[in-house]
């Protein structure tokens, strides 16, 4: 279990509040370079909530995020994403008043090392067909959700923090993500994944973390997988 | 000399003049309201005042420092829109959680403080700003005289109207403001600062204002209420255009500005009311304002 690794995003003791309420208790995990690391758990474990924490947009938050031997606690969202992480949230936040281009060319690009449009239109032949659409929001849902992820890419951000990218999407478009998730993963990127669907992210992940109650309850590798099943089914109650 | 609808051409294109260049005022002066209530949530009451002052540093960089109007078209809106600045970090973005009145209070009480500074120095009588001497003199086009710095005005206002609109519509920058005016938060975890392009729409919004106070200077008296007398009329402009609404807002202006002069040549009893009843109208027929999306 030792990792003599430096990892790139060190989380401890983190813990979030949305105005009254306490969402996070303490959350701990580590992710090393070039890994693909799972958030599971049920609904309200605070699977979103620590996405939104290490991207510094919620509320209130203690604790320690460090990333690249730099502690994030305390810094604007502005400041966290030109360290270098994007974020995808769960609804896809595309914007209804921007075009498809002007939805890709949005974030910034915080350094080099990004890829390039021609390389985003490679693993999304679908966003280059659309790219003279009118309005991003025109899009299917998979489209956006494509187009959420591919604009990330550009910007030379390290580590991806992408939330729920198959939700309500159809098994080939989840097929594409999925593979895109892993040329990712080839070309060096950190992904933090937050999932329900775990058979979807049994075929990309790493390293899994369960959350519950704002919490880590358990951690395996991907190789332990069989062995956990068991209590993976007691945890996600599926 | 010859008569449309039994109405002297003369008198007839005489108004629809005025009603252009009060349309230019309307335009420019409900533009930056839009675009300023668009990024920031809020109803800017200061507008009028922010008005007055253009024209007042415009009269008092004329008396002061011997520059004339092209200078002050240049550094007028730039001062005007660094107090814009200072305001809406002392005071604005500790708004922007609360609901609209609070933002509406505060930059009405401004508006009333500024107006107060500048009557008790000034008085209320008005002080007279010279036009500039290319712009004096006029062209007699036959049915009507044609004075050249009033046609100046319509033809800068569309411009500075149209490059607004261009730059939000249709370039990279204008992109952010529209995301951020739709998603600030997302947009901030993207890596862009949106507190300060915040601070900065609301500067450009208020040297907007300032801007066409000198335009209005060489035409109107600069005088302490210019903008108090003004901004109820454009903020008809602004609820008839849709709040928001930067294309709404140009359009609208001009619009309203012509059929105010067409009211006084044909039933100059409802001038002053004409716009005010089709924003009674507007707001029956269509809440949001003609250009506006219901939200």
């Amino acid at each position: 279990m030792l990792d003599t690794r430096m990892p790139l995003l060190s989380v401890n003791d983190l813990q979030a509040w949305y105005g009254e309420s306490h969402i996070l208790h303490g959350v701990n995990f580590d992710i090393f370079p070039g890994e693909v690391v799972t958030l599971l758990g049920r609904n309200g474990a605070g699977k979103t909530t620590t996405l939104k924490s290490i991207m510094g947009i919620v509320g209130q938050r203690t604790g320690s995020v460090r990333f690249d031997n730099q502690e994030l606690i305390g810094k604007t969202s502005d400041k966290i994403a030109r360290a270098g992480i994007a974020f995808c949230p769960e609804e896809r936040g595309i914007f209804a008043s921007l075009n498809v281009e002007e939805n890709l060319l949005l974030p910034p690009q915080i350094r080099s090392g990004g890829l390039s449009l021609e390389q985003i239109f490679t693993l999304f032949p679908n966003l280059k067909e659309r790219l003279g659409s009118s309005q991003g929001t025109k899009l299917s849902g998979g489209e956006q959700q494509m187009l959420a992820i591919g604009r990330i890419l550009r910007t030379g951000a390290r580590l991806l923090l992408l939330d729920e990218p198959t939700e309500g999407l159809a098994p080939v478009i989840i097929q594409q993500i999925g593979k895109t998730i892993k040329t990712l993963k080839a070309q060096g990127f950190t992904i933090l994944l937050v999932e329900q669907n775990f058979r979807f992210a049994s075929t990309v992940a790493d390293r899994y973390y369960i959350m519950e109650h704002g919490k880590v309850v358990e951690r395996f590798e991907n190789s332990e997988l069989d062995a956990k099943t068991e209590t993976l089914h007691e945890y996600l109650g599926v | 000399m010859f008569e449309i609808f039994g109405i002297p051409s003369q008198a007839l294109f005489g108004q629809l003049l005025l009603g252009l260049i009060n349309g230019s005022f309307y335009a420019l002066l409900s533009l930056g309201l839009a675009v300023i209530f668009g990024m920031l949530n809020i109803i800017n009451f200061t507008h009028g005042a922010q008005y007055m002052m253009g024209a007042f540093v415009a009269w008092f960089l004329l008396q002061h420092f011997g520059l004339g109007y092209w200078w002050s078209l240049v550094i007028v809106p730039i001062v005007v829109g660094f107090t814009g600045v200072v305001v809406e970090r002392l005071f604005l973005q500790r708004l922007y959680k609360l609901d609209h009145l609070y933002g509406l209070l505060l930059t009405f009480g401004l508006a009333l403080i500024i107006q107060g500074v500048f009557r008790n120095y000034f008085g209320s009588s008005g002080l007279p700003y010279q036009m500039p001497q290319s712009l004096t003199g006029g062209q007699n086009l036959g049915f009507m005289f044609l004075p050249n710095y009033r046609v100046w005005v319509i033809v800068f206002s569309l411009t500075i109207c149209l490059t607004t609109w261009f730059v939000i519509e249709r370039t990279r920058l204008g992109a952010n403001l529209r995301a951020a005016t739709e998603n600030p938060t997302l947009v901030r975890a993207f890596g862009i600062n949106v507190p300060r392009m915040i601070t900065l729409t609301y500067g450009f919004g208020v040297g907007l204002a300032a801007l066409a106070g000198v335009m209005a200077a060489p035409i109107y008296n600069v005088n302490p209420l210019m903008g108090a007398d003004l901004i109820i009329v454009v903020f008809a402009v602004v609820v008839i255009g849709g709040m928001g609404s930067i294309m709404g807002a140009i359009v609208t202006g001009f619009t309203l500005g012509i059929v105010e002069g067409l009211t006084k040549v044909f039933f100059p009893e409802a001038s002053n009311t004409v716009i005010f009843v089709i924003m009674a109208i507007v707001l029956l027929i269509r809440p949001a304002g003609l250009f506006g999306r219901t939200a």
